[in-house]
């Protein structure tokens, strides 16, 4: 059994969620997800590693709130303890030095690309980090990424923080500031990666996204995180998860992710009234 | 019971026949098919078998067991020794019983096979053991003294647990890594209920633990820890890390959704318990009309899934015929009983999908038999022309899988083959690197039950001549 150390709701719909987990926390690196499950009847889900502390012995993830096993997550207190919290899986996202990086995040991947901005940081890079969020009120870790970014730039829907717009203003904003990435690393929802993909591919600028899909094992065996990467299938959990977006297909991943929503929000319903369907 | 010295009589040719639960019954739920011997019946099995002064029986098991010794003394009525007798060489008695393919193994060379049908030394073997703890006594055997030397075992499948038990009672202090949250191995995720109860499974690893092997449960070793990390506290390490990736026809549609391979669909029955959803969270989909591809064991136990989630329609799309299925002929028979249809001499080459890339049809061709191929069977050839589609909400790949990536991946200096197999000397099931044994499937590809425990038994014998500087 693992111990919750911290389970709160940093800003509306996404948590933080800290647990003792002392043999993942030593060999954690960025871009690696773990599995956990909620509880004994839980499905096992993959979530991104956003930091962690080998002198305590502890891994943080941020996770969204959008289906049954999550809203278990999301019920979670300090003290609580959880059956499965095994990892860190993936191969880790590559850290070199490339010059010039630009670390985009969104949702729960303004968590997880933390630890990348900090590792590139730290192997002398220039390393710029965007965060994109629907209003400022769902921004958040903003300081931690400012310590280890050169330059942050945010971009919300409503324009209450930064560029008002979409994800798809990073060109005009990286050129205002003068800025040619040698390197795009996304982290956060497929729709998110997605986009930056498309967006960079035309300028040529390298753009590695943190894929992911629906797993199960999570460990190479049950194929189900598979996907095709420049006509070949890969599986994320041993491939990747950390792939070249440009060569995604991503309409095949989109359909794919979404082959279990009904499934997954049905355990939430309280009502069987068709009304509230 | 049969008396001191028998007359000399006329052999019994009647192979007793084990009950089942109904056809009509058992595909409305996940119990348990084969229901084993009562005690009358197995001791009536057992008096046939003829205790042959050489064995061929013997020779067809890969962990060689004392097979008329133990059929012996059913006859006798003292399955207690009978029971000690098995395990002196196998750890799983409960487990083989059920998923040896003995037809092929030990069975196959019996005799009395010669005659009418061999003796069915799967279910007395199973008897036994099912005997055993309906009595609630296991017995625990004599244990050597600590040799005080450290052994890690990657992975709780049956290659590992058969390293496990034979290490811990030749004195060595004994550690399983398991990278999922349930021990077992493939007789957890993959063998499904209704063919080797997971209560079965979990009371073997609890016999494990009872001899003193420490678990670690959700460690992956190759991420958690390394062999190499593992190395720096453990003497030696037997790497039974199992199955890996599935693999796929590489025909188009083979990622469209509702299509499985066989590996995703039986873990989410029965590793995560998708049949009793919601109460159980892992999903696992009911469609009405599913095509499984492949003729192995694997693709009857996914076919008889299926049935058992209530599908209307199952086929078995296999391309040679079914005298070719590798799978066992009472796996092919239950699966047929229970509404399975065979598809043979069909071959797959395409998948359609919906505008919302949901797969709908298969598309494929009618094979016919050739000359025999590389495998001594008859290849089968495609005829022109013959294309032909129909209708599924879901396919299941069972095709095979490849050994798992992540110990070849992460350790250095291990001698991997094409296939991503670990090279052992089959002799000693030891790596290229001296410290390092491995078998199962993480050697083999996919293999069976019954010989990845005896690459594990092979292995505890390599693996204690060195912790004990013999060599």
């Amino acid at each position: 059994m693992y111990k919750v150390i911290e389970r709160r709701m940093i800003v509306p719909n996404l948590h933080e969620f800290t647990v003792e987990a002392p043999a993942v926390a030593e060999s954690a690196k960025p871009g690696n997800f773990i599995i956990v499950r909620p509880d004994q009847y839980g499905e096992r889900i993959p979530l991104s590693v956003a930091d962690w502390d080998r002198d305590t012995g502890t891994v943080t993830t941020i996770f969204m709130q959008v289906g049954g096993s999550t809203a278990r997550l999301a019920r979670l207190k300090p003290g609580d303890t959880i059956p499965t919290f095994v990892g860190p899986l993936g191969k880790e996202t590559v850290i070199d030095r490339f010059g010039t990086v630009l670390c985009v995040g969104g949702c729960y991947g303004i968590g997880s690309i933390y630890p990348i901005a900090r590792a590139l940081k730290q192997a002398g890079n220039k390393v710029y980090t965007l965060l994109e969020a629907r209003s400022s009120f769902l921004l958040y870790w903003e300081d931690k990424l400012a310590k280890v970014s050169d330059r942050t730039f945010v971009i919300t829907r409503d324009g209450t923080k930064g560029r008002k717009g979409h994800i798809d203003k990073i060109p005009e904003i990286m050129q205002r500031a003068g800025i040619t990435p040698n390197l795009v690393i996304v982290n956060g929802c497929t729709f998110q990666m997605m986009r930056v993909s498309m967006i960079t591919k035309p300028l040529a600028w390298k753009t590695i996204v943190n894929m992911n899909p629906i797993m199960i094992d999570g460990t190479g065996m049950c194929g189900v995180c598979r996907l095709s990467v420049g006509g070949k299938t890969k599986f994320a959990c041993v491939d990747g998860p950390d792939f070249d977006g440009h060569e995604i297909d991503w309409e095949e991943f989109l359909a794919r992710r979404k082959s279990y929503n009904p499934e997954e929000v049905d355990p939430l319903r309280s009502s069987s009234c068709r009304s509230h369907y | 019971m049969a008396d001191e010295k028998p007359e000399k009589k006329k052999i019994d040719l009647s192979r007793r026949a084990m009950p089942k639960q109904n056809p009509w019954e058992r595909i409305k739920n996940f119990d348990e098919v084969a229901l084993g011997y009562r005690i009358q019946t197995a001791v009536e099995e057992a008096s046939r078998c003829l205790q042959c002064k050489k064995p061929l029986c013997n020779q067809g098991c890969p962990v060689g067991i004392n097979i008329p010794g133990f059929i012996k003394h059913i006859v006798e009525g003292d399955y207690a020794s009978g029971v000690r007798k098995i395990k002196e060489t196998n750890a799983l008695p409960a487990i083989c019983g059920r998923v040896c393919p003995q037809e092929e193994q030990c069975e196959k060379t019996c005799v009395l096979g010669k005659k009418e049908a061999p003796i069915a030394i799967g279910r007395l073997e199973r008897f036994l053991a099912d005997w055993e703890a309906a009595e609630g006594k296991i017995e625990v055997p004599p244990m050597a003294a600590k040799t005080g030397k450290k052994v890690a075992i990657v992975g709780a499948g049956p290659a590992g647990i058969t390293v496990a038990n034979d290490l811990i009672i030749l004195g060595h202090d004994v550690t399983i890594f398991e990278a999922l949250h349930e021990c077992g191995g493939v007789l957890i995720y993959g063998i499904p209920e209704f063919r080797l109860p997971k209560a079965i499974v979990n009371r073997e690893v609890e016999y494990v633990k009872s001899l003193g092997v420490k678990i670690f449960r959700d460690f992956v070793v190759g991420k958690t820890k390394t062999v190499d990390r593992l190395l720096e506290e453990f003497d030696a390490i037997f790497v039974g890390s199992g199955a890996g990736l599935p693999w796929f026809m590489e025909i188009p549609g083979e990622n469209l959704n509702g299509v499985y391979s066989a590996n995703e669909y039986l873990t989410r029955v029965n590793l995560m318990k998708g049949f009793r959803f919601p109460e159980f969270k892992t999903p696992v989909k009911r469609p009405s009309r599913v095509a499984v591809v492949g003729g192995g064991n694997v693709a009857m136990d996914s076919a008889r899934t299926a049935i058992r989630l209530g599908a209307d329609e199952v086929h078995l799309v296999y391309r040679r015929s079914k005298a070719e299925l590798p799978a066992r002929a009472e796996e092919v028979e239950n699966a047929e009983e229970e509404g399975v249809i065979l598809d043979i001499l069909t071959l797959p080459v395409r998948l359609i999908g919906d505008e919302h890339r949901w797969v709908r049809e298969i598309e494929c061709l009618k094979m016919e038999l050739g000359e025999p191929d590389a495998s001594g069977r008859r290849r089968p050839i495609p005829i022109e022309g013959s294309n032909f589609r129909m209708a599924f909400d879901a396919v299941v790949m069972a095709i095979g899988n490849s050994p798992n990536p992540l110990i070849p991946m992460t350790t250095p200096g291990l001698e991997i083959n094409k296939k991503g197999g670990i090279v052992t000397n089959p002799e000693t099931a030891r790596s290229s690197r001296p410290n390092i044994w491995a078998g199962g499937d993480i050697v083999r590809g996919a293999a069976t039950v019954i010989s990845a425990m005896g690459d594990g038994r092979i292995a505890a014998a390599s693996m204690h001549k060195y912790l004990m500087n013999q060599e």
